[in-house]
């Protein structure tokens, strides 16, 4: 809630001054970005035990951090409840908002931001003790969901439960780790989310083999990173650094092999994605090797996926709608020439 | 502030005035005081709308530059989500409106809820603290540092997380006078008025009519005889035996809606949530440490010459507290009380830590972020707060002025 009133407060105070300096200005000015993540998602966003920040989403902070400061480490990460990120990105407390956001129409186009690309393709799922011996999200009848509040997840829920005609009460949390907690210790039969967050949240419950996801799908849930409208060049940077990740997989460049590929490969794809030849970093205002700082430093999708989401880490999801389009996901980017 | 300037302009003026007197000529506008005065206060009025107007401005203007929705329309848009406890009808189909009628009525109900508790329970804590039995005051003084010195939101966790999600699952329910708590929250039967219960009402409202002629009769009838009535006795009775009387004569018109365990939960009777439960102990029971210290405040102000006095008038110590001290303490404790009750109201706020559907929780929160309208919504979220606290203060003042010693 202070956050909420501060940022409306900074908005309020943005929006009366004239005229604003470009992010990136800013941000070189600064020689940090400003990146806004969640409170503690498993796998997308998520302090280690050594502070650092970890997660598929935190990887776009630091692909973004690569391209423009050359350094991936130079990302100060802001915490943010779902009902305080927008209000946040758009009074200017973030350059960018990395935070497990839906793409929606009323969002894109009524609340003066963009977004600068798809990173995950999720849906949404309900998690429910096994105990109850539940087969379909329509034996919940009656039942009490928790679920966090200012989000896409709430209002599907409504919409399903609703041309369903099931009854439920809701029961609504400032955050996702809240909501889980209290489906964990019963206040509620089910708990509603993505279903990629689920998985990240389930492992930290009490005993995670007692908990289990319905089989229905409910909602399409893309989400991706989100920067302030009207500021084009950040709006290009932050999608082509995320564009880059993508092609650079489709590439096989990998941040092990990044700097043999750069001495050695003839690949003309691999060659412009390097900024060796082709639009190097001209149009983005940006340095020529901002895309090599991007695999060297950060990696490919694939290895941010593998080492977050994927089998190398505890919530082990398979890639899915996330693979490659030439390996029968939806990840497709434009090409880089 | 007009007259402060207008005073500190006249003396001069009146100093000047004999020794310019024989050339009666009007002076300048810019010399005379008063004029003065009003044209500086006119021009600070100005300036100070013109800076409103030009934030006002701007930010319309920046807001539409980058593509933001502003305005009121979105009010009447499909709202799309559900609230767990609504006083209203409300469903997923009501519009954004509604959900701030239903956050500002919950918000109004723990706001009244708790001030009705922590007054009670601040009352009896600030006499007790107070009282000549040793394990009383020190229980009262140990309670009031203990909770006064807590920060209230620890509180409200403490009642949320530690006890009642401690509470057993809807199965296993403690069960007592057809009620049942759980972890889900207090589900009570609730009472479902039959005919004939119209009559009791009309029993209840006549009765409190006849109390009050009833006191102004006897009120009267002191001042001219001397003599006493027990009009709070018999006020008492009215107001609880003639309702009571009718419902029984007409044959009890009131049934009641037993909950029943059917599926998740139970169906049927009134369910209070655990998370107003929670707020509502943590509100009241962290106010009321700070209404006994007010109320002690307010009792050791009456001087102890009048407690003195009363005894040696031969009056008990219950007529002594009720008719001479308390009256008396009334008078010091009204202020600070006003000011106890609105930080209540305000800090009921807190209730989004726990997802108790308040105006903050519902609408600054949900409906904010679904629509994206901040600058519109807490505005309109913060002039609740200012309305809800102007109005309690004026009943405050207005309550005050009436029990103000009248001198005669």
């Amino acid at each position: 809630m202070k956050k909420t009133l501060i940022s409306t407060a900074v908005l309020m105070v943005a929006m009366t001054g004239t005229a604003m300096a470009g992010t990136l200005e800013t941000l070189k000015e600064r020689g940090a970005l400003q990146c806004g993540v969640t409170s503690g998602v498993p796998g997308f966003s998520v302090p280690d035990d050594k502070g650092n920040w970890k997660g598929l989403d935190v990887d776009v902070c630091r692909a973004v951090a690569a391209a423009v400061l050359g350094d991936a480490t130079k990302v100060k990460y802001i915490p943010l409840n779902a009902k305080e990120r927008f209000t946040a990105l758009v009074s200017g407390e973030v350059d960018v908002l990395s935070r497990v956001t839906t793409w929606t129409q009323t969002r894109d186009t009524q609340l003066g931001i963009n977004f600068a690309g798809v990173n995950y393709y999720d849906g949404q799922g309900f998690l429910v003790k096994k105990e109850l011996g539940l087969k379909s999200v329509k034996d919940l009848d009656g039942a009490t969901v928790c679920v966090q509040s200012g989000t896409t997840t709430e209002l599907n829920m409504a919409d399903y439960f609703r041309t369903h005609g099931i009854t439920y009460t809701p029961v609504v949390f400032d955050t996702n780790d809240q909501a889980a907690q209290a489906f964990d210790t019963g206040r509620c039969d089910s708990f509603t989310t993505d279903l990629s967050q689920a998985a990240g949240l389930r492992t930290r419950m009490q005993d995670p083999s007692a908990v289990g996801a319905l089989p229905e799908v409910i909602s399409k849930e893309p989400l991706g990173p989100v920067v302030r409208q009207g500021d084009d060049t950040w709006f290009n940077i932050v999608k082509w650094s995320f564009n880059a990740m993508l092609n650079a997989e489709e590439l096989g460049l990998t941040s092990a092999n990044v700097d043999k590929m750069k001495a050695e490969s003839s690949d003309p794809n691999v060659k412009r994605l390097l900024g060796l030849d082709g639009p190097k970093g001209k149009g983005l205002d940006l340095a020529d090797d901002w895309a090599y700082q991007i695999v060297k430093q950060v990696g490919n999708y694939g290895e941010a996926y593998e080492r977050n989401v994927g089998k190398d880490s505890p919530l082990g999801l398979d890639r899915g709608l996330n693979a490659l389009w030439n390996q029968g996901g939806l990840q497709y980017a434009p090409p880089m020439r | 502030m007009s007259s402060d300037i207008s005073n500190s302009g006249h003396k001069p003026d009146g100093g000047s005035a004999p020794q310019s007197a024989p050339p009666l000529s009007k002076p300048k506008f810019w010399n005379d005081p008063k004029k003065r005065s009003l044209l500086f206060q006119i021009l600070l009025l100005t300036a100070l709308g013109f800076v409103f107007y030009t934030i006002i401005e701007n930010t319309l203007t920046n807001l539409e530059q980058r593509g933001m929705t502003t305005g009121f329309d979105f009010l009447s848009r499909e709202a799309g989500f559900g609230i767990a406890m609504s006083l209203i009808d409300y469903t997923e189909a009501s519009s954004y409106g509604m959900t701030f009628i239903v956050g500002l009525l919950n918000t109004i109900l723990i706001a009244v809820m708790g001030i009705i508790a922590a007054t009670i329970l601040g009352f009896i804590l600030g006499v007790a603290r107070l009282s000549d039995n040793w394990l009383i005051a020190k229980f009262s003084a140990l309670y009031i540092e203990v909770f006064r010195n807590i920060p209230l939101l620890l509180q409200i966790f403490f009642w949320y997380y530690a006890v009642l999600r401690t509470l057993p699952a809807p199965r296993q329910s403690i069960e007592f006078l057809g009620s049942f708590l759980n972890n889900r929250g207090l589900i009570v039967p609730a009472p479902v008025p039959e005919d004939g219960f119209g009559l009791v009402i009309m029993g209840f409202f006549g009765a409190i009519v006849a109390s009050w002629f009833i006191a102004r009769w006897s009120r009267k009838r002191q001042e001219l005889t001397g003599q006493q009535f027990p009009v709070i006795l018999t006020s008492i009775g009215l107001i609880v035996g003639v309702p009571l009387l009718l419902f029984l004569f007409s044959g009890l018109p009131l049934g009641l809606d037993h909950p029943e365990l059917k599926g998740f939960n139970f169906k049927g009777g009134i369910t209070v949530i655990p998370e107003l439960m929670a707020l509502w102990l943590a509100l009241s029971i962290y106010t009321a440490a700070f209404i006994a210290e007010t109320v002690r405040a307010g009792i050791l102000a009456v001087s102890h010459g009048q407690t003195e006095a009363a005894t040696a008038l031969g009056m008990s110590k219950a007529k002594t507290l009720r008719l001479i001290v308390i009256p008396q303490a009334m008078r010091v404790v009204i202020p600070p009380l006003t000011s106890q009750y609105l930080n209540l109201t305000k800090n009921s706020s807190l209730a989004t830590a726990i997802g108790y559907p308040d105006l903050v929780n519902v609408f600054a929160g949900t409906t904010l972020n679904q629509t994206g309208q901040a600058i519109e919504v807490i505005a309109m979220t913060m002039a609740v707060y200012l309305t809800l606290s102007l109005l309690t203060s004026f009943f405050m003042n207005w309550y005050n002025a009436r029990i103000q010693l009248t001198e005669r």
